[in-house]
């Protein structure tokens, strides 16, 4: 058992400076996926998030909308995004990132989704018949109540290691901490450039995992340089000892070497890596090109690792040229 | 799936929920934005401070002709040997009730120091509201809208222009509604620190559901007035349709209380009920009759969404109808049994939208035909004095209602082929 709470927090502490790489499930399919996961994990991450696609995803910029509609028309399913977790081996633990609707209404797709009697009574309040349960329900129609458990045992049973949800805030957040917590998993929340004073603490002291540092306002997506933000972020958060990991624009291994310089302790790369799927003339290509990407970042985040061992206080003076 | 509950009168708890619905599902950057506008609506708002409603009114009278009258349909009332009134938003500032609140955001956004405006907007109406309202008020404006929806709501789109605001098409998805809103939301959470979202229904996180009502609430507050100065009390009924849900609640609210005062929202009913799970679509937007619990934009709510959580694209004749969710609040009163959810599909619409146009002389939204359409439908089973909100004028649906008439055989509808002649 490792001296760090859960398997997440191990692998950023223990790989320090981690490499946290994202990718959709689903896009182009499930079976490309499983393969560029293994590429990933080979290529030196240390923990991969997946994401399982939804609808509506409101935090993504075009890169991962994009991405996220490829997946949803190749017709991923959460049980098939799950049936690939199920197979999956890779070194680095694995975190699911989606929307919080994806994790209520799972387990409930057999329940019936429009009432059969509305159309026959407009305006009536009918009696119906709950078919999931197969019991009357007076005075009500059917309907199913969304609960997040059957998703977290589910993820839990696949051996993901947490849940990201990016329109979850922690106000919101409690019944899913709470069945995270029953089920071991990790509920990572993010830390905006909005986040501050007596929120920015409450979201601290509950840290699971690691923060999620966002890098500056806006959606997701590659940007060809790190935020002033970033670091303002990171000198906020520099008193709370829990492990920061930053995302949102990361898309060199330059970049990576400014942040972890700056005091993260890891990086998280999504939309640089679903480019090189989008682009890559075949799946064999995006394969190599994602294991070199991850190999580039992770290179570029020890570097950054290494210019900041040395205690400021203890540093010579930069010689002059 | 907060644990704080509010009292009946709807007014939304420490959290922002309504029973089991409303919250906050944002990305964790827009907290302190909603945190900031939530202190901003307390004070103005409800508080009053700096006479920010004192304003809001003056300018709603002013600038929107506030208040709008309640008319005695006269033929209608023998049609259905009844008393039936209108409640005429289709006589406000912009032919819409869409000013109600697009005016006290755009104001209150000023009042918060806002530098920029930005909304969502489906066939148009709630952002050539929001565009007159920051023209008015001298605020710059840049409008989100699905391309489908640019490319089938011209007339608005020029509106729009013409009162200074930028249109940005959004090419996503469906290219509607929704993902206007998804888009809206992501340039407010990239622009927050001196941007304001006035979005366009009481749907969102809170404060948008209660804000929005309050702001639309005037209608219902008039209509009290109004009726119980011609007919001497209350009515029996009180109808609206409801997509999003800014008109029926503005309507309902001050009658929410009133045990004896039977509300009705009409939703729209398309073509069938039947969600169809493959193909991702709903050929209805009947949204408190048929959804399912969910959390879309911002909220818990009742949702048309397929068994795995994907919202499924719902369809309308009537483009404001248009949308997969609906107001918090409106699903917390049909869960707890005040408010009636009904629906009539297409046809009856259409058929309604004819009715008051020939009996009444008043062309009325597609919108507000739903509740017309269940008039005809229900009447019986609404008591002797009934009040339906028109909640806009039709002008802008003539085309489609040539179109959709000419397909069909409506009992109201004249000919339509001749039209062109």
């Amino acid at each position: 058992m490792s001296e760090y709470d859960g398997e997440v927090e191990a692998a950023i502490r223990e790989n320090h400076p981690a490499l946290i790489t994202y990718i959709t499930a689903g896009d182009p399919s499930l079976d490309d996926t499983e393969e560029y996961v293994e590429a990933l994990d080979r290529g030196g991450s240390d923990l991969i998030e997946l994401g399982l696609p939804f609808s509506e995803p409101i935090a993504e910029g075009r890169t991962i909308q994009d991405a996220i509609t490829r997946a949803l028309a190749a017709g991923t399913t959460p049980e098939g995004f799950f049936e690939l977790v199920d197979d999956l081996e890779t070194e680095a633990p694995l975190l699911v990132m989606t929307y919080y609707n994806m994790i209520l209404q799972y387990g409930d797709s057999e329940a019936p989704r429009a009432s059969d009697e509305a159309s026959g009574a407009r305006r009536e309040r009918s009696e119906g018949l709950d078919e999931a349960n197969g019991e009357a329900v007076s005075g009500q129609r059917p309907r199913a109540k969304p609960d997040v458990r059957p998703f977290v045992e589910r993820a839990a049973d696949a051996g993901l290691s947490g849940i990201i949800v990016p329109d979850l805030p922690a106000e919101e957040a409690e019944p899913l901490r709470q069945a995270c917590d029953d089920n071991g998993l990790d509920l990572v929340f993010i830390i905006a450039p909005t986040t501050e004073g007596e929120r920015l603490d409450r979201i601290m002291s509950h840290v699971s995992g690691f923060a999620y540092v966002q890098a500056r306002l806006g959606t997701t997506g590659a940007r060809e340089n790190v935020s002033g933000a970033t670091h303002e972020s990171l000198e906020r958060l520099a008193e709370y000892d829990v492990p920061k990991a930053v995302g949102f624009g990361v898309s060199k291994g330059d970049h990576a070497a400014e942040i972890v310089e700056a005091g993260a302790d890891g990086v998280i790369v999504g939309s640089a890596l679903v480019d090189i799927i989008a682009e890559a003339d075949t799946p064999a290509d995006a394969v190599d090109r994602l294991e070199a990407k991850a190999r580039e970042l992770k290179r570029g985040a020890r570097r950054g690792a290494e210019t900041v061992t040395i205690d400021p206080e203890d540093a010579p003076e930069p010689e002059q040229p | 799936m907060s644990t704080e509950h509010d009292h009946d009168d709807g007014d939304a708890g420490r959290t922002g929920t309504f029973g089991d619905y409303g919250g906050q599902y944002v990305p964790e950057a827009l907290m302190p934005a909603l945190q900031e506008l939530e202190d901003a609506y307390e004070r103005y708002v409800l508080e009053n401070e700096d006479g920010f409603m004192d304003e809001f009114r003056e300018r709603m009278r002013d600038f929107g002709g506030r208040p709008t009258p309640l008319q005695r349909a006269d033929r209608l009332s023998e049609r259905y040997d009844r008393e039936v009134y209108l409640k005429r938003e289709d006589l406000l500032h912009g032919g819409a009730h869409k000013l109600n609140n697009a005016l006290g955001q755009v104001l209150l956004a000023k009042y918060m120091g806002k530098e920029r405006i930005i909304a969502e907007t489906g066939a148009g109406q709630h952002g050539t509201a929001t565009a007159m309202a920051a023209a008015h008020l001298d605020m710059p404006c840049e409008i989100y809208m699905g391309r489908t929806d640019v490319n089938r709501q011209r007339p608005n789109v020029y509106r729009m222009r013409m009162n200074g605001a930028e249109v940005t098409p959004v090419e996503a998805g469906s290219a509607t509604l929704k993902e206007a809103i998804n888009e809206t939301m992501r340039d407010w959470a990239t622009t927050v620190e001196r941007t304001h979202y006035v979005i366009g229904s009481v749907v969102g996180p809170h404060p948008f559901p209660q804000m929005v009502r309050d702001f639309q609430a005037v209608i219902g507050d008039e209509i009290r007035e109004q009726i119980r100065e011609t007919a001497g009390r209350l009515p029996d009924s009180v109808v609206a349709c409801a997509g999003g849900g800014s008109n029926t609640m503005g309507t309902f609210h001050a009658f929410v209380p009133d045990e004896d005062v039977d509300l009705v929202a009409v939703e729209a009913g398309g073509s069938s009920l039947e969600i169809d799970e493959e193909e991702g679509l709903a050929p209805n937007s009947a949204t408190l009759s048929t959804g399912t619990d969910g959390v879309l934009h911002g909220a818990m709510t009742k949702l048309l969404q397929a068994g795995d959580g994907q919202i499924v694209e719902s369809h309308s004749v009537s483009a404001g109808l248009d949308y997969a969710g609906v107001g918090p609040e409106l699903s917390h009163l049909v869960e707890t049994g005040r408010v009636t959810p009904a629906n009539v599909d297409d046809e009856a619409a259409l058929d309604g939208f004819h009715r008051l146009s020939r009996l009444e002389g008043i062309i009325p939204a597609l919108e507000s035909s739903h509740a017309l359409g269940y008039l005809e439908e229900s009447a019986d089973e609404l008591g002797d004095l009934v009040v339906v909100n028109v909640s806009g004028r039709g002008d802008k649906d003539l085309e489609t209602v040539l179109e959709e008439t000419e397909k069909r055989d409506l009992e109201a509808a004249p000919d339509v082929e001749v039209f062109d002649g």
